[in-house]
């Protein structure tokens, strides 16, 4: 069984060096038909083809070369019209991405299908081989952290650290430069056209990696936690939401021409909810647009303290949201890394909650200017605010450090530092909620199992050895702490709200 | 006043803090382990690498200075109890006006011959740990001799890093001088499920060593040799006072001390797994090696430091342990045979792995304890019935009051009680009413 784990894991490997090397296969060559095809607005073909004729005909092996030439092309276009200050005759559609899909020719564009099998099908079979051989590695169920501080990827070893750097390089490009990943959009482009009718763009390559990703991972779990129900079903339901509403329904939305949305998407995460072209395109929608918009206001409005009140915030953070999701699957290898000290619960307070605030102010500019018309608010520009808060939060912090340093920082850093709705949930379950985790008495061994592997830094030892519950603002009611629990102290649970910050006392010292 | 604490271990520390809660005294913990206060349960995580050292420590290294408790890394050689002073290795002198002794213990051993070869140890302190890890390096096969807890601690580390071990037991059942027979069959089935080689009714006789002194295989009673690069001696642990000895403290196998902790020197206390008590309760052992005794001694002996004198009162017993993958948890005194006065009640799933028990009296019926293996059980919910005589047929009805598994968790309530009345009709306990919910 170790050898075929072993063999699992080879053929992972070799499609996810398959992948790598995808990036820079293939040769790219512009034609005035393909040129055509990308760039549809006619206005704009007259201005740019003068610009690009030297690219015309051009077989180039490198997509950097490429997009240099396009890029140079392009810019000499628009240097004219702003030396001559001819702001309306700019282009601001960036066609980069398209040219360069429709310019592949060669080995990706030839082997498209075969290669879509390779890296994605084929390496998510050798994960899940890799995965599933445990239950017979280790066939009797039961908690087995076995080596995880013993191994370098799971201990911030060199292979950890290059990882991240992988994974935050590759936000980058995703969110900055996505035309040097078209070879991974051109992989997903038979995908997208049988399911939405077009073609591929990034974010549909993210999509479709993100429910890969989370559904290879997801067997990982199911074999580690087989034994605990708790876990089954959480993980279940993440997987079934991000599936589901986070791909396949906004997907056919866009199929049926309907305005898309992730349903269970919810502001201030989903921090554009309120931006003119999302609301437009809503109110524009008929009834469909509308109830879509009733029902992400409902989403935070009622169902935030309603769901908390009576289940704590997990209801969405660990068995719905996409970014929970992800950290649940792909980052529970890391959970262990996050930082306990006080310290860094200090740090957290302050910035999760800034976010917040910053988000709500965010929105109400943005709400402002799109109902008075204004386009600053009290001589801020509000497009600037949106435009800073979409980089610096949406971008940076969720994306490049919330999931780029999962094997550095753990897996819930977004989650636990910043996002404004985990901010927003928290306050409503620690203040009015009947979720906690409850402490069995004086049963506690101090043992540091459910600090060690609390994703959000809880130091829920610190709790239980005082014999006291644990309610904290930030649990996501993830449930691992229970499970590794050696000696059955911890509970998580929805009870009567008396009572739930009472200490254990002996009845001898009463 | 100068409070001075040989130990830093649960006792110490229980004692430091809670002193420190009540008072302003001056507090000094002294201790040649670590620097720092470690979880000893979790010692085996270390070296299963599921934890590293820093996770066993319950309070972050700045908690000390901030609470005003003092930390020495230093080994106590001797105490001059006339004239207040400790001695340490280094020569220093340290003067206490109260000191309270709670040195732990180490693991006993035999006088085995080849007990002393490399390779050969037992599992106590930090450092065993770390020689542990030293002597398994690239090993192949190990021997642990002796079914405690420590033993099946053991037997768990190794077992994770695939090393082959046997696992040599007096009694026919794991255990079985605790666990009644039932339970030491099923943590019996459990063991060999995991292919850890339990050799019961198995006895050591020698250990052999190869040319340089470390161990090759051991000889057992029958004159079976096992071949192994590892010894682990799991035979039980013995108070740590051999510093103490012919001094004018008075010891038996441990410090001997009264209800209030006092030794025979005033000013003088000890706690925690080194101490022994001179009149122990009726059915309770005198030497207490648990960690939630020495939680409970620290905080009794830290009023009465501070002031207040106070017994330590064990309370209804309680105890829990992880056998592998086993949670075991026991409420009251439970002993491998019911008392003559008691019924016992047992059940069992029928995967073998998860097991009920309760003791009730026979004459009317009323709780004695419980154990649970595979199920958590709320201690307040035991705690109270078991104080409180609660009758037999009560708590079965009610069980469902204190059942601690996670949510979604199977339920055996039905067949838990379903079972009762089979054994037990005379009772015929029922399920308790379902509350009917109006839901708008």
């Amino acid at each position: 069984m170790k050898i075929i784990q072993k063999i699992g894991l080879a053929i992972f490997l070799i499609c996810f060096s398959i992948f790598l090397l995808t990036l820079g296969a293939g040769k790219y060559q512009l034609t005035e038909a393909t040129f055509k095809a990308s760039v549809t607005d006619s206005t704009h073909q007259a201005l740019l083809m003068p610009n690009l004729k030297e690219m015309v005909g051009k077989e180039y092996s490198s997509n950097i070369n490429f997009i240099a030439d396009y890029n140079k092309g392009f810019d000499k276009t628009n240097q004219k019209f702003k030396d001559n200050e001819e702001w309306d005759k700019v282009i601001y559609t960036d066609y980069s991405l398209p040219i360069i899909k429709n310019s592949s020719i060669g080995f990706v564009k030839d082997n498209q299908m075969l290669l879509f099998y390779i890296c994605f099908i084929i390496s998510a079979l050798g994960g899940a081989i890799y995965m599933i051989a445990d239950l017979f590695i280790q066939p009797v169920a039961g908690i087995k952290n076995n080596n995880i501080f013993k191994s370098g990827i799971t201990n911030r070893g060199i292979i950890a650290i290059l990882f991240s750097v992988f994974l935050v390089a590759f936000y980058l490009f995703l969110y900055k430069a996505p035309t040097y990943l078209s070879n991974w959009i051109l992989l997903v482009d038979p995908l997208s056209i049988s399911l939405t009718g077009g073609e591929a763009s990034h974010w549909f390559l993210y999509g479709f990696l993100y429910s890969l990703i989370m559904l290879t991972m997801g067997i990982r779990v199911y074999v580690k936690y087989r034994h605990n129900n708790y876990e089954i079903l959480r993980n279940t339901s993440v997987i079934f939401f991000q599936l589901a509403f986070a791909f396949m329904i906004p997907n056919i939305l866009t199929t049926l021409q309907l305005p898309s949305m992730d349903l269970k998407n919810m502001w201030p995460l989903d921090y554009s909810f309120f931006f003119d072209y999302r609301l437009d395109s809503l109110l524009s929608a008929g009834m469909l647009g509308y109830w879509m918009l009733g029902w992400g206001i409902f989403l935070f409005v009622v169902g935030v303290p309603v769901m908390v009140y009576f289940f704590g915030k997990r209801w969405y953070c660990s068995w719905v949201c996409g970014c929970g999701g992800l950290a649940e699957t792909f980052g529970d290898p890391f959970r262990q890394l996050s930082d306990k000290s006080l310290k860094a619960w200090k740090y957290e307070r302050v910035i999760v909650h800034s976010v917040l605030v910053f988000a709500v102010v965010m929105t109400i500019a943005v709400l402002y200017n799109y109902i008075t018309g204004a386009d600053t608010i009290l001589g801020v520009s509000t497009y600037a605010i949106r435009e800073t808060y979409a980089f610096a939060i949406g971008f940076v912090f969720a994306g490049a450090i919330g999931t780029g340093f999962y094997p550095i920082m753990g897996n819930r850093v977004w989650c636990r530092f910043g996002c404004p709705l985990a901010a927003y949930l928290g306050i409503v379950q620690r203040f009015k909620s009947r979720f906690r985790i409850t402490t069995n008495g004086g049963q506690c061994i101090s043992c540091g199992n459910c600090s060690t592997y609390c994703e959000m830094g809880i130091d829920v030892r610190a709790y239980a050895q005082k014999g006291e519950n644990i309610i904290r603002a930030s649990c996501v009611g993830c449930g691992v702490c229970a499970a590794v629990c050696p000696r059955g102290v911890l509970k998580l649970e929805n009870l009567e709200e008396e009572g739930r910050f009472d200490i254990y006392t002996r009845p001898e010292d009463k | 006043m100068k409070v001075v604490i040989i130990g830093n271990g649960i006792a110490g520390i229980t004692t430091a803090r809670n002193i420190r809660k009540q008072s302003d005294h001056e507090i000094l913990v002294i201790s040649a382990e670590s620097d720092h206060f470690f979880s000893r349960t979790a010692l085996m995580y270390i070296y299963m690498g599921h934890m590293k050292y820093e996770h066993t420590k319950p309070y972050e290294d700045w908690f000390w200075e901030k609470n005003r408790i003092s930390l020495k890394n230093a080994y106590i050689t001797d105490i001059e109890f006339e004239n207040k002073t400790l001695h340490t290795a280094e020569n220093e002198q340290i003067t206490y006006d109260k000191l309270v002794i709670c040195t732990g213990s180490v693991p006993k051993t035999f006088g085995w011959p080849g007990e002393d070869l490399k390779g050969v140890q037992g599992l106590y302190s930090k450092q065993d740990v770390e020689l542990m890890e030293e002597n398994t390096a690239n090993i192949k096969q190990a021997v642990i001799i002796g079914g405690g807890l420590i033993g099946i601690e053991m037997a768990e580390m190794l077992h994770s890093r695939g090393i082959e071990v046997n696992f040599l037991i007096r009694e026919k059942y794991y255990w079985n001088s605790i666990l009644p027979l039932e339970e030491a069959q099923l943590v019996n089935r459990h063991i060999n499920e995991h292919h850890i080689k339990l050799l019961i009714n198995t006895e050591l006789e020698e250990i052999i060593s190869d040319d340089d002194n470390r161990v090759k295989a051991i000889k057992t009673k029958d004159g079976k040799v096992i071949d192994c690069q590892f010894v682990g001696l799991t035979t039980g642990v013995t108070p740590n006072i051999k510093f103490l000895k012919d001094s004018v403290l008075e010891t038996d196998r441990g410090v001997l001390v009264n209800e209030f902790l006092e030794t025979n020197i005033p000013d003088v206390y000890s706690l925690g797994d080194c101490a022994q008590f001179r009149n122990p309760k009726e059915k309770h052992p005198p030497i207490e090696q648990l960690w939630y005794t020495g939680k409970m001694q620290g905080e009794a002996l830290a009023k009465t430091i501070c002031g207040t004198k106070t017994n330590y009162n064990r309370g209804i017993w309680f105890n829990s342990a992880k056998f592998l993958d086993i949670e075991y948890q026991t409420y009251g005194l439970m002993f491998n045979k019911p008392s003559e006065d008691e019924n016992t009640f047992y059940w069992e799933h029928p995967n073998g792995k998860i097991c009920f028990r309760a003791n009730f009296a026979k004459s009317d019926g009323s709780l004695r304890g419980f154990n649970f293996f595979g199920m958590r059980f709320k201690q307040t919910v035991a705690d109270t019935w078991i104080r409180n005589e609660n009758n037999i047929s009560n708590c079965i009805t009610h069980l469902n009051q204190g059942f601690f598994d996670a949510e979604f968790s199977a339920n055996h309530h039905k067949k838990i009680l379903e079972h009762f009345n089979e054994t037990y009709p005379s009772y015929k306990v029922e399920l308790p009413k379902k509350k009917k919910f109006l839901i708008f």
